[in-house]
């Protein structure tokens, strides 16, 4: 039922507009000793996991807010628990910010009260994502790309440079078919990496958004799935199974996140990463406060803390994803290096396209192939059909 | 109603038995005895509770969104009655689904069947005393372990370097797993990308769920059946086909159901060995998810329940629930 409110509440709010701005924090009072986060998991660490891996225990010790953390493992979970309430704060992604924003469970942040707004990058400040009508509704927490990984012993001396290699049938460098050997995600989502594709390559579609396609693009998008799955034995979903896949599968190349490819090359399996020549989907998260927050001193500490201590630059090292403070890449605050930053695709920020929900109306034409159609026709091209 | 009759007028006497004053516990004992309905509805009324709200009345919610569809424009749900979601469950790739379950779910059961008779038969009628717990342990032993570490440890065993191939190609039989592996349809790239494998792992994991029922129903076949089949001149296979099978029948169809039904609702082994082809289980998931799809998800968890009923109906007449 939930689903069925959030959903009536999102496209009403996109029928009529979004709402004016609600009244935002003018003031910080006093810290109310808790604060409440639903995050990704791995996403707030306090060195349980791993002792380095620690961004928790300061921001307690410095301002005595005790921090709960509860896990969403999908962006439908998350949005559910922030409509239920009792929570401060939520580590949104692309696809549910605007609905959380359209559904009103989100404030307006004063950027007044985070001195560390500054430090932010440039190029995420005035972001779509999180940004309606002028109106911040969040601060960026972390993004990274969709990379292109392979098998080094495979491809040699020659990476591939093109995302052809899981799209088309072809002979790879060591003289042996890609059939069988390449992976996709299982995500519906998938299917604007195959938009991207052909937004390079079939420049005659006209598509200027992998998110916003019609029927023609969505149909031409389609056909270049259906290929991939005769090429594909197995499509992850799991990132560990997908590792796995890379171990004991003889599996060549895939689309996958840093995270896999930090994690693999850390165990010694010849794999590396690249984004091609067409660019890359990716995913950027927010931190955003929820409209009731009862500790809300606590979270624009916690917002602060997020940006200025060593998070930014020790996450990104936990989770193969990039910092929203360039900064942290350099100065030493956490664990991250400028190699690290460029690693996990720092550089190739104009060359990703940051995962949102595809919807009916979109801007750039009149009327795009909604999400829950992605959803069915994927599961009838990996079926087969 | 008569000691109750009997007691009053006793009471009533100045000079009768002192009786102790009843307190709380007597009266509501009282009450329990003179109504014997009362304590029934009181006793019941919590399972009964738990039953209607909670397993039927989420049935039925369910049951009442595959009803509604969505709004093929705007994706919001219409929260009115249409088949038109039913429909849709006979679009080409959404049959698949249908189907490619139900004979995975066909196919396991016949395996499970073929390979739990013999050690069904075996434990029920030659098995003695160490032998017979040592057979308990070893059925049920599986069960008690993590289904997930199961799985991927069968993921391991059947990927394309894993220790099936490595055996294959030590005793050069390579070229039969590759045969196989080149199977159309059941094939695939290697056993944990083919239906071969999610097909061997179902069949591993819910096995026991066969041999136990099945083992029951052949421990009660009655020894002088077999002496009177043996008098009578029959050999050991017309036994076997004209008096155990008949007899062991409702255990394996209660097995069956077992079997049948878990694989249908399956969606983590699918998800991890195989071809990442939809099941049911899947489907469901997938569509009640970012989707938002809930009346085609409500309508897909419908048609295991249709398959299970008349199943099930096919079941009762056989006599299958006499075993359980």
């Amino acid at each position: 039922m939930k689903h069925l409110k959030l959903l009536g509440t999102t496209a009403l709010a996109a029928i009529i507009g979004f709402s004016p701005a609600m009244a935002q924090v003018a003031e910080l009072g006093t810290p109310e000793g808790k604060l409440n986060i639903v995050a990704w998991p791995g996403y707030i660490e306090r060195g349980e996991t791993m002792a380095e891996f620690d961004w928790v225990t300061s921001f307690e010790e410095s301002t005595g807010c005790m921090v709960q953390v509860k896990s969403a493992n999908t962006s439908d979970e998350m949005v559910a628990l922030m409509n239920e309430g009792g929570f401060d704060l939520v580590t949104a992604s692309g696809d549910a910010s605007l609905r959380l924003v359209a559904g009103q469970r989100v404030q307006p942040i004063n950027l007044s009260l985070i001195p560390s707004w500054d430090t932010v990058d440039d190029r995420l400040k005035e972001a779509p994502w999180y940004v309606v009508d002028g109106v911040h509704y969040g601060v960026p927490y972390q993004w990274g790309p969709n990379v292109l990984m392979y098998n080094t012993d495979v491809f040699g001396d020659s990476p591939p440079n093109s995302w052809d290699v899981v799209f088309a049938e072809m002979d790879l460098p060591d003289g042996q078919t890609n059939k069988g050997r390449v992976q996709a995600y299982d995500g519906p989502i998938h299917i604007a990496d195959a938009a991207q594709y052909l937004m390079y390559h079939s420049p005659e579609l006209g598509i200027t958004s992998p998110y916003e396609l019609n029927q023609a693009q969505y149909d031409a998008a389609l056909d270049l799935l259906r290929v991939q799955r005769t090429l594909t034995a197995r499509y992850w979903h799991d990132a560990f199974i997908q590792m796995d896949d890379f171990r004991n599968e003889g599996m060549a190349a895939s689309g996958t996140w840093p995270f896999q490819v930090n994690l693999l090359q850390g165990d010694g399996v010849p794999v590396a990463s690249v984004i091609p020549q067409e660019g890359a989907t990716g995913w950027a998260d927010t931190t955003m406060m929820h409209v009731n927050a009862e500790n809300t001193t606590c979270a624009y500490l916690w917002i602060e803390h997020s940006l200025s201590s060593n998070l930014q630059a020790d996450l990104s090292v936990w989770f193969g994803a990039n910092p929203v403070v360039p900064a942290a890449c350099t100065d030493g605050r956490g664990m991250q290096t400028a190699e690290g930053c460029t690693k996990n695709g720092f550089d190739d920020f104009d060359r990703i396209r940051f995962w949102t929900t595809p919807v009916s109306s979109c801007e750039s034409q009149d009327e795009c192939v909604p999400y829950y159609r992605w959803v069915s026709d994927y599961i009838g091209v990996i079926g087969g059909r | 109603m008569t000691l109750a009759a009997d007691l009053t007028p006793r009471e009533a006497k100045p000079n009768g038995a002192v009786l102790p004053s009843r307190g709380l516990g007597d009266r509501v004992s009282a009450v329990f005895w003179r109504h014997p309905n009362v304590l029934l509805v009181t006793l019941l009324a919590l399972p009964l509770l738990w039953l209607v709200v909670v397993y039927l009345g989420s049935l039925a919610a369910l049951l009442l969104q595959s009803f509604y569809s969505i709004d093929e424009f705007s994706g919001m749900i219409r929260r009115e009655f249409t088949l038109s979601t039913y429909a849709e469950l006979l679009r080409p790739a959404n049959m698949d689904i249908i189907i490619r379950t139900v004979s995975m779910s066909a196919a396991v059961t016949l395996g499970a069947v073929i390979i739990a008779f013999p050690i069904a038969y075996f434990a029920a009628r030659y098995a003695r005393g160490h032998w017979k717990a040592l057979f308990y342990l070893g059925v049920m032993l599986p069960l008690w372990s993590s289904y997930l570490v199961k799985v991927y440890a069968w993921k391991l065993i059947l990927a394309r370097e894993g220790i099936i191939t490595w055996v294959t190609d030590g005793i050069g039989a390579s070229a039969v797993l590759n045969g196989i592996l080149a199977l159309p349809v059941i094939g695939g790239s290697s056993l944990s990308t083919s239906y071969i494998g999610t097909w061997l792992v179902f069949l591993y994991v819910w096995l026991p769920y066969m041999i136990l029922p099945m083992q029951a129903s052949l421990e009660r076949v009655p020894q002088s059946m077999l002496e009177a089949s043996a008098d009578l001149g029959a050999s050991r296979w017309q036994t076997l086909r004209t008096v155990i099978f008949p007899l062991a029948l409702p255990g394996i169809i209660a097995g069956s159901i077992f079997t049948f039904s878990l694989t249908m609702g399956d969606y983590i082994i699918p998800q991890i060995v195989g071809s990442s082809r939809r099941f049911i289980g899947q489907a469901v998931y997938q569509l009640q998810g970012t989707a938002g799809n809930i009346p085609l998800a409500a309508a897909f968890a419908v048609v295991p329940i249709v398959i299970m009923l008349i199943y099930l109906t096919i079941a009762r007449r056989k006599g299958a629930f006499d075993a359980l």
